[in-house]
């Protein structure tokens, strides 16, 4: 009772289209079903957005549409969960950690069940459509919750690993995740560990910790640093919660500076997690949080306000230079 | 009660024997919830006064259920919307051995897995874990749609408060429950009129609440929320309905409070504690009413 499927509509077509990460998640979840997984996913009137709608064209028994009732459906996944099924349910992370903050905690967290969330068109991607769709505070929100795991992959095939890697992981997990057109950094078959950073490389001048859709331009500014010879290494910290306290401290080390980008206020996200590491640790490397700076974004497309914003590579190249002097 | 039967599965009324059990049972709830919130210092007696036959009824009639087996994957399901009156259904897990009386004697003391509210994590036989008004039937259509996708059929039964109705997602769920056709899971509204701030019609009124349930597809059943007679018959009847696809809400009309006087007629009962003489009182007039239903 799903309802049909257009499959000629654009937003069908503008899955592989205009948003080829968005199969990811739908082909991971069909292959986990394949090997025997009790998977079921659901979504709040977005399978098109989020590319789902492949997932309940495979195997529609395992897909529930909940329509436009979010919270209804975070409720019901965490009872879906209860009788041995693996949920996933995936909303825009705006309204998923927002307006389901306390069914994701109440139900899902404090009960330890393991529901999988997928909030997608996280951060600022959704651009115009303004900030009630904007999520730059999901991550602070989420992180603060016990028991539950909050992963931001940086793309499709590091997505598709964490998906993959979530079978044998008990705990409930958040994922952060992107509109489906951040470009690549890894390839298929990417290794994942929850709470185990990714290192691209190391630097005495500065580390760049990065997470989610910031990954890829980060990686930009890093290699064009590098060329120019300055010494700066590249973090991805797919895990926010738990988070790789053993990296974050090891970049510290021997960096001068820890610069953290995120697509989300530099308050409580990954920012904040790394401040709280290195201030305990007594660090003497200097901290530069980089992100939304507590402030409600403009209206403009995604890549524009990612400009603006100096969340590009350019820009990222730019708030390092500044930072090295 | 050292001996709880598993449900009779038929259509018939409940015979004599049966019924002594249910309200037995119902004054057991009453009684354990005075010793229990003596221990507290303070509790929802009346909440549970209201759905003390509600429970007897699903628990000593109506549930599927193993003794002892709080994880059998074929049980019936019971969620509570309204999670304050766990005071009254933690006596009845001991009593089907899901865990030991030395555990609810502790009851909301420092470490004890017992509080005001059910915790399925801690609690052995609490199928979901409630406190905050309003997510149980969402809960529970997912235990619908789980069971549907692993190929198992039982019963989800869902306790929600009159107040609870004022809450939305409630009615997020009832509208996807009808669309999903979970024929499967029974809402019991524990209409006892109240709400903490005072009557329910009197700060946002539900009415007309069973024309709501019906125009969201629901089957809908009005009955005395105290007469396990009814109860158990109207429960013994759905169950016999194996092929059923629209989702039932039995509006179960109930006074909070039943069964010592001064509650069912002073709303502050919602919360509150008796001083151990009132605790005596209050056990004696429940032993006297308690059977009479």
């Amino acid at each position: 009772m799903n309802g049909p499927i257009d499959t000629n509509s654009w937003q069908y077509r503008q899955i592989n289209a205009r948003a080829p990460g968005l199969s990811y998640l739908a082909n991971a979840l069909i292959e986990l079903v394949e090997d025997g997984y009790p998977v079921v996913a659901g979504t709040a009137d977005l399978q098109y957005s989020n590319g789902l709608v492949r997932f309940a064209q495979r195997f529609p028994e395992r897909f529930t549409q909940f329509g436009i009732s979010e919270q209804n459906m975070v409720s019901a996944a965490a009872g879906m969960a209860s009788t041995g099924a693996m949920p996933f349910v995936a909303t825009f992370a705006s309204f998923l950690a927002l307006l389901c903050c306390e069914q994701i905690r109440t139900d899902v967290a404090y009960s330890a069940l393991p529901v999988r969330l997928i909030g997608h068109h996280a951060g600022i991607s959704l651009g115009f459509y303004g900030t009630s769709h904007h999520a730059t505070e999901d991550l602070a929100i989420m992180r603060s919750i016990a028991d539950l795991t909050v992963v931001a992959p940086a793309d499709g095939p590091q997505l598709a690993a964490a998906v993959r890697a979530s079978v044998n992981h008990a705990q409930p997990i958040y994922f952060r995740i992107g509109r489906g057109q951040e470009p690549l950094v890894y390839d298929d078959g990417v290794d994942f560990q929850f709470g185990k950073a990714i290192v691209h490389g190391e630097g005495s001048d500065l580390t760049i910790i990065a997470c989610g859709s910031m990954v890829h331009p980060s990686r930009e500014a890093y290699r064009a640093l590098r060329a120019a010879g300055k010494s700066v290494g590249l973090i991805d910290m797919h895990t926010i919660k738990p988070l790789d306290t053993k990296a974050v401290l090891s970049a510290a080390a021997h960096s001068r500076f820890v610069l953290t980008i995120e697509e989300h206020n530099i308050l409580g996200g990954l920012g904040g997690a790394v401040a709280e590491i290195l201030a305990e640790a007594g660090s003497p490397a200097r901290l530069i949080r980089h992100g939304i700076r507590d402030e409600y974004s403009l209206i403009a497309p995604p890549t524009h306000l990612y400009k603006h914003y100096r969340l590009d590579a350019a820009g990222i190249e730019a708030t390092v230079r500044e930072a090295l002097g | 009660m050292a001996n709880a039967p598993t449900p009779s599965n038929n259509t018939l009324p409940p015979d004599a024997e049966r019924i002594a059990l249910l309200r037995d049972r119902a004054e057991f709830v009453r009684l354990e919830t005075l010793r229990l919130i003596q221990i507290a210092k303070v509790g929802h007696y009346s909440s549970v006064f209201s759905c003390a036959e509600i429970f007897a009824t699903l628990y000593y009639d109506a549930m599927r259920l193993r003794r002892g087996e709080p994880q059998w994957p074929d049980r019936d399901r019971f969620l509570m919307g309204k999670g304050h009156a766990a005071v009254g259904l933690y006596p009845l897990l001991v009593d089907w051995g899901f865990f030991s009386k030395d555990v609810l004697d502790g009851y909301t003391r420092l470490g004890n897995p017992l509080g005001d509210h059910p915790d399925m994590r801690k609690v052995p036989g609490v199928d979901f874990s409630s406190g905050s008004i309003g997510h149980a039937l969402s809960g529970g259509l997912g235990m619908v749609l789980g069971g549907r996708a692993a190929n198992r059929r039982f019963d989800v039964y869902v306790l929600l408060g009159d107040g609870e109705m004022q809450e939305g997602q409630v009615w997020e769920a009832a509208l996807s429950a009808a669309h999903h056709k979970a024929g499967n899971l029974i809402a019991i509204v524990d209409r006892n009129g109240y709400q903490l701030d005072g009557q329910v019609d009197d700060i946002i009124g539900i009415e007309p609440l069973a024309d709501k349930w019906a125009a969201f597809g629901w089957q809908v059943h009005e009955v005395d929320g105290h007469d396990v007679v009814a109860l158990a018959t109207l429960l013994r009847q759905l169950k016999a309905e194996a092929d059923r696809t629209r989702p039932v809400c039995i509006i179960a009309k109930t006074s909070k409070g039943k069964g010592v006087g001064y509650m069912e007629t002073e709303p502050g009962w919602h919360l509150g504690y008796l001083a151990p003489s009132d605790e005596a009182l209050a056990a004696e007039e429940i032993k006297r009413g308690g059977k009479t239903q």
